[in-house]
């Protein structure tokens, strides 16, 4: 079954999606300067680290694991939450996770919650859907807040607001916030206090907290969110009622397995050692944070993308973004372009399988690679993203027939599967050389070749193709 | 040791230069090399875009073509990678054991020139002459899938009379990605862009690398904005002795 992004839906293409990322001089500086910043520091920051690839390994082996056990542990969990005092609902998709929260906001008459960051919910659009039930959902991680101030979508998995200055942050603020200093600076110091103040009030009045999780141990039934802000702590511990919506991919078997990952998510994240933040809780305690907790795991596409066997390695991300800050075309297209919550190389695999090829965006998300391989290297759970992004290129292309192509990469095969028909081709094209001036150069193409020749010059074909220069001298033959 | 060449299919109909030059290097080592007639192309760009029936018989004349060489030698490490890799999943794909077998006695033989060079014939000074100012790209297949590390640096440094010059950001892939260059033309372009524009910070007159695909790309680019610099394979360079080039 595939899952659904609600507030996702129509998004166009990503070359054309891409086109307007790659004119804008203000993204394409603020992501360059972003990304190369972390880039290095993520660098180094594994590089201190002499057992880096033993723990990569060790986290691909441990997350394989629990992925083909995961009918069994997720029964663990539910078992272990609901004993130490949580109620456990499970959604198929994203309708039925938001309904559900809704339902639960509802119960504890909150007009009002304050989320942690979550991918989840930003995956099944939920401050949508509670905003057309009458609640009022407010983001509290700072670049969340910002982008939602804005009335944007986040553009990064870490760092939603990777897209914005410091100048830009600055005016939404004084916009948008109402309580905002009015001599507001573009100094960091200054607008983190705004936004803190502006929070601090909604923090205490919460009746209810919304999270997802990075992790859910099994053996436990314990939840864990990481974080940099302690935001998400005042919302994990201060409201009556806290609801956490988390896929079904997240579950670690046991705490043995949870210190392979706390080494891992920092260092390829944040570049830091550790995070500031790490809130762990187990059902609800007497005296000490919320009172009524309750989990709703998430499938929306996960089970699907489970059954196919190149496919399943992108379900063991932990959403640490490092892919993102390597990837030279997440540089130049920006976040937005990949149509989704989940943008860069992660997302390229991620959301045309939670979604299903058939939509314009999710049919060139496969495709909108130069299979570099950067991606790859840097991920802590060892996905292969480019093979994941060739296999689905081979579905999108079964999906959406396009006649012209199809009939292109036919008569293509047709003539490169055989030396003979290929020596013909070259013979061809050897002859009609002339045609394209003396230069030696190709100055312009005719469509589709034309993106070709847009930016480049092609080289016309020498007199003597190798082959053939070959049977000349060596007297091979052909 | 019985070496065959896979030129590949770029670099024989497009420049075939380059496949003179393996020969010309391998010779120059002592070396025989055979070219078999019966190959064609290692189905890459059929199988990155999505076309994997039609790239099946490409790898079906890949192992008949080159069964019972010792070494295949090729100017490019990203087919090599494709042989490597994806040929064993297109046979399996296709459900043909007997090609299975074949492919996978054949493709841990493939060896990409720089690689095979270095390891498997122990040589980093291939009497190579040419005094010209030249910076080396590291493509990402090279790089990523055929982990040549620093083995076409080696090469470069023992060739006589180079300025051999560090390239900025060496390691961002220069936006060629196959189909990606006309399927995603305009983040294609930006990423040509400033590989181009490293390429010029480090004055360089030649940049070399090993596969003919990306060079091609960069190239276009050097060409089209009249930067006066030349793109050059980095076999045409080992096998340059400083009289011509």
């Amino acid at each position: 079954m595939t899952g659904t992004m609600p507030t996702y839906l129509g998004m166009p293409s990503f070359p054309r999606a891409a086109k307007k990322a790659v004119a804008d001089s203000q993204l394409r500086r603020n992501l360059t300067h972003a990304t190369t910043a972390i880039r290095a520091k993520r660098a180094n920051a594994v590089a201190e680290l002499d057992d880096w690839e033993q723990l990569r390994q060790a986290a691909k082996a441990i997350k394989d694991h629990t992925l083909a056990n995961l009918d069994t542990y997720l029964l663990q969990l539910e078992g272990n939450v609901t004993r130490a005092g949580g109620h456990v609902h499970w959604a198929r998709d994203a309708a039925e996770a938001n309904a559900i929260v809704a339902a639960l906001v509802k119960e504890a008459e909150a007009d009002t919650v304050v989320k942690v960051k979550s991918m989840a919910t930003q995956e099944t659009g939920l401050n949508e859907a509670l905003a057309a039930r009458g609640i009022r959902a407010i983001e509290t991680d700072l670049a969340e807040l910002i982008v939602q101030l804005d009335d944007d979508r986040p553009s990064h998995i870490l760092v939603p607001a990777i897209h914005k200055n410091r100048a830009e942050i600055r005016d939404i603020f004084l916009r948008e916030m109402g309580d905002a200093p009015a001599d507001l600076t573009d100094d960091p110091t200054r607008l983190a206090a705004a936004a803190r103040a502006h929070l601090r009030s909604e923090f205490l009045s919460a009746k209810v907290g919304i999270s997802g999780a990075n992790f859910a141990i099994a053996g436990t039934g314990s939840l864990v969110v990481v974080e940099s802000e302690g935001n998400g702590r005042m919302c994990l511990t201060l409201p009556d009622t806290l609801i956490s919506v988390v896929g079904v991919e997240k579950l670690l078997p046991s705490w043995q397995d949870l210190e392979v990952f706390l080494a891992l998510l920092p260092r390829s994240s944040t570049a830091e050692r550790m995070n500031p933040y790490t809130t762990i809780w187990t059902g609800v305690a007497d005296g000490d944070g919320p009172r009524n907790f309750h989990l709703v795991l998430l499938d929306n596409g996960r089970t699907g993308t489970l059954a196919d066997p190149t496919g399943r390695q992108a379900l063991r991300c932990i959403r640490c973004s490092a892919c993102l800050n390597v990837c030279p075309v997440y540089e130049r297209a920006g976040g937005h372009a990949y149509g989704s919550p989940y943008p860069g190389p992660i997302g390229a695999i991620l959301s045309p399988q939670l979604r299903g090829v058939t939509s314009a965006i999710d049919a060139s998300l496969p495709f909108a690679s130069s299979l570099c391989g950067a991606c790859y290297e840097v991920c802590p759970v060892a996905i292969n993203i480019p093979e994941v992004l060739v296999e689905l290129r081979a579905r999108s292309v079964a999906e959406h027939k396009h006649p012209i192509e199809r009939a292109v990469f036919r008569l293509s095969g047709y003539v490169l599967s055989s030396p003979r028909r290929l020596a013909a081709a070259q013979r061809a094209a050897s002859a009609g050389r002339h045609i394209v001036g003396r230069s030696g150069r190709i100055r312009r193409l005719p469509p589709p070749l034309s993106a070709w020749t847009d930016t480049r010059d092609a080289p016309a074909p020498p007199p003597e193709s190798f082959r053939a220069w070959w049977a000349r001298t060596r007297g091979g033959a052909e | 040791m019985r070496i065959g060449l896979f030129v590949t299919c770029l670099t024989d109909t497009m420049f075939p230069e380059t496949g003179k030059a393996v020969v010309t290097v391998l010779e120059r080592l002592g070396h025989r090399v055979e070219f078999p007639a019966g190959q064609s192309c290692c189905g890459q760009m059929h199988f990155n875009t999505g076309y994997r029936r039609e790239a099946v018989p490409m790898a079906r004349g890949f192992a008949r073509a080159f069964d019972g060489y010792d070494a295949i030698v090729t100017p490019s490490a990203s087919c090599a990678a494709m042989v490597r890799e994806y040929h064993p999943v297109l046979a399996a794909e296709a459900g043909d054991a007997a090609l299975a077998r074949q492919v996978a006695d054949v493709a841990p033989r493939v060896h990409d020139l720089a690689t095979f060079l270095t390891g498997v014939l122990g040589v980093t000074d291939v009497g190579a002459r040419f005094p010209h100012r030249v910076t080396y790209h590291p493509t990402c297949h090279s790089l990523r899938m055929m982990h040549v590390g620093d083995a076409p640096l080696r090469l470069l440094r023992a060739v006589g009379g180079i300025d051999l010059v560090d390239l900025p950001d060496a390691e961002t892939c220069c936006g060629f990605g196959g189909t990606f260059s006309v399927k995603n033309p305009d983040v294609s372009a930006a990423m040509c862009a400033d590989k181009v524009s490293a390429i010029r910070q480090s004055r360089a007159e030649v940049v070399c690398a090993g596969d003919n695909s990306c060079l091609m790309h960069i190239d276009g680019a050097l060409s089209r904005q009249r930067t006066g610099v030349r793109s050059m394979h980095l076999a045409e360079i080992l096998a340059s002795t400083g009289a011509g080039a």
